[in-house]
């Protein structure tokens, strides 16, 4: 029995070896190259700079509004759901659009966000001038939230709904306010839940970049963003590296921060 | 377990037909060289009927493929998977291409019609003597704008224009270090292949100041927003403002006069090809006056034939926003091949002015 589990783990490890460990090793790798492929440690400077700090400053206070706000609406939604009579059919209507691609539904918001689309129109009736929504902070914050909030959602509804209801009973029964249920009772009980839906949305939005162009006009320059630049522009796989080295170490303090912390037994 | 094995062999199954049904029909593509014939090009840049024509003329049977960035095709030829006969780079992309050997020199022989472009265009820095390169389109980097969604005075004969506080937020720019950074070493008086520090740390300042006037830096996009009257003035290319202005009459485009660059995008032949012939023969085709004229015609954008020129519309060929004088094109500049340290320090120069965007 052990030899035979021994041999149904080699996929893993090969896996594991080849489109984990291997590409962490070549980032950090290409990370410590220069222009023309010598030994430094420049690139690591180089981040140090106010540019670059500058950036991962707004990127992390903008992966911090994007899953605030995905947070804000995902936790009432997923709570609704889980209290009307078909859960699975509005859960499912939610995940929907997350089928569609990325690309798409962002040009969609081009047009809808314009000076002559369909919201400006709108504003018009009431007898205001255009806004200007594209490519604003509003408009890049709206968008992201949009794209993940289903992700959000899934993880809260599925905690929320695995939570046993005599425990909310229980706390009733015994006088709770409503709120007091819901601070003492519910939200620890599906924390976790909602811990994994800040892992989906905080560590993609720390490195998004296609929608800081089309949505935000640039506006919004995030780490992503100069990853992209440094590869496909500047075809500096160094520095590009190097960012993508500290997005890596970023993202697992995210991790170790959300993480689920086993207190003995299981919830 | 069983299952898992089942549903493992299932998909492994699925995807080695699937490999083998593309590599077939790739095959059957590329099948017999000697009859075929690979372009690869940017996407909208040619008019389709001419390879109608050029296949019944010559019975070459063409492969077209589209391309939408120098570096895009820069890759996929050095990959060496498919085997192009034509690719369509710009200027500073050949050099690139001929420092890494991937280009074939080209026959002169086998391109009488070469005649037909006009002197000036022939013989450029980037590639003397055209020994690997014939030139298929042009332009400049300049303005495009709204004169009813501008003040009356501004013309954008000069840079200056943009700076304008009354274009406060209707301004786009191209996302392109160089096209941005450019335009900030033009409105200096620098040149648009400047290296140095001083001079690109002067342009960036003076592109800071023009922050507030930047409603955002977009790519291709550009192009419907502007149609669509989403912004008064955009920095972009004359052909992608030609493609504006066909939509909506409304537009003007402006070379401003302190200069600006002069691209060109060219054929070349590169490596990869099994059909060094056919390629000349396309190539000849294309520079043939009547169809070149028909290209251009469909296009929009300017061509280099002075032959095709006596076919042309005259209103067209006499426009001097799309066909400026000698003399102007005197102030323009064709971009070099900054090398990737200078390249690297333009982009981080761009990444600089972004960053004081918001």
């Amino acid at each position: 029995m052990q030899s035979k589990n021994r041999t149904a783990l080699i996929p893993y490890v090969v896996w594991i070896a080849l489109f984990v460990i291997a590409p962490i090793a070549l980032v950090l790798y290409y990370s410590m190259l220069d222009l023309s492929g010598n030994f430094t440690l420049a690139n690591y400077q180089n981040f140090f700079s106010p540019v670059y700090l500058k950036m991962t400053f707004t990127s992390f206070w903008y992966a911090f509004l994007i899953t605030f706000f995905t947070l804000l609406f995902a936790y009432p939604t997923a709570y609704l759901l889980t209290r009307t009579k078909h859960k699975q059919l509005w859960l499912m209507l939610i995940i929907i659009p997350s089928w569609i691609n990325l690309l798409l539904k962002t040009y969609a918001f081009i047009g809808i966000f314009g000076l002559y689309g369909p919201i400006n129109a709108f504003i018009e009736v009431f007898g205001f001038n255009p806004q200007q929504i594209l490519f604003t902070d509003f408009s890049f914050i709206f968008v992201s939230v949009y794209i993940f909030i289903p992700f959000m959602i899934i993880p809260i509804f599925n905690s929320l709904d695995k939570l046993n209801p005599s425990l909310i009973f229980a706390a009733r029964d015994l006088g709770a306010s409503s709120w007091t249920t819901f601070r003492r009772i519910v939200f620890p009980l599906t924390i976790d839940g909602v811990k994994s839906g800040i892992q989906v949305t905080f560590i993609p939005a720390l490195s998004l970049f296609m929608i800081t162009r089309l949505i935000a006009g640039n506006q919004v320059i995030t780490l992503g963003t100069a990853i992209e630049q440094q590869f496909l522009v500047s075809q500096n796989w160094g520095m590009g590296s190097t960012i993508a080295v500290f997005l890596i170490v970023f993202m697992v303090l995210t991790m170790l921060v959300t993480g689920q912390k086993k207190k003995g037994g299981r919830v | 377990m069983k299952q898992l094995v089942q549903a493992s062999i299932a998909i492994i199954v699925v995807c080695l037909l699937l490999f083998f049904a593309s590599q077939s029909l790739e095959s059957a593509g590329s099948k017999g060289s000697k009859d075929t014939l690979t372009v690869y090009n940017w996407g909208e840049y040619i008019d389709p009927a001419l390879i109608k024509a050029f296949e019944k003329e010559t019975g070459i049977h063409v492969i077209y493929e589209t391309f939408d960035s120098n570096e895009a095709m820069y890759t996929k030829v050095q990959q060496g998977g498919s085997s192009y006969d034509i690719a369509v780079p710009s200027e500073y992309m050949i050099e690139t291409m001929i420092e890494d050997d991937m280009l074939v020199e080209l026959d002169h022989s086998l391109l009488p019609n070469l005649k037909n472009i006009d002197p000036y265009f022939l013989d450029l820095p980037f590639d003397p003597g055209n020994t690997y390169s014939i030139p298929y389109f042009w332009g400049t980097v300049g303005i495009v704008y709204n004169p009813k969604m501008v003040p009356k005075d501004l013309t954008f004969k000069s840079w200056e224009d943009l700076w304008d506080e009354r274009l406060k937020g209707k301004v786009f720019l191209v996302d392109g270090a160089r096209e941005v950074i450019g335009m900030g070493l033009n409105s200096l008086g620098y040149s648009l292949n400047v290296k140095d520090d001083a001079a690109l740390d002067k342009a960036t300042d003076k592109l800071i100041k023009l922050t507030p006037n930047v409603k955002a830096i977009i790519g291709d996009e550009i192009t419907p927003l502007m149609i669509h009257n989403e912004a008064a003035v955009a920095l972009t290319w004359s052909g992608q403002a030609a493609d504006m202005m066909w939509e909506n009459e409304e537009l003007d485009f402006a070379v401003p006069e302190e200069g600006s660059n002069l691209w060109f995008d060219n054929f070349v032949i590169p490596k990869t090809s099994k059909n060094i012939e056919g390629a000349h023969a396309f190539i000849n085709f294309m520079l043939d006056a009547e169809n070149n004229a028909q290209n251009a015609d469909y296009v929009g954008y300017s061509t280099p034939n002075a032959a095709a020129w006596k076919l042309m519309d005259e209103e067209v060929i006499n426009d001097e926003r799309f066909y400026p004088d000698v003399e102007l094109r005197e102030h323009l500049e064709v971009y070099e091949n900054l090398g990737l340290t200078w390249l690297g320090k333009y982009n981080e120069h761009f990444l600089k002015f972004k960053m004081n965007l918001n």
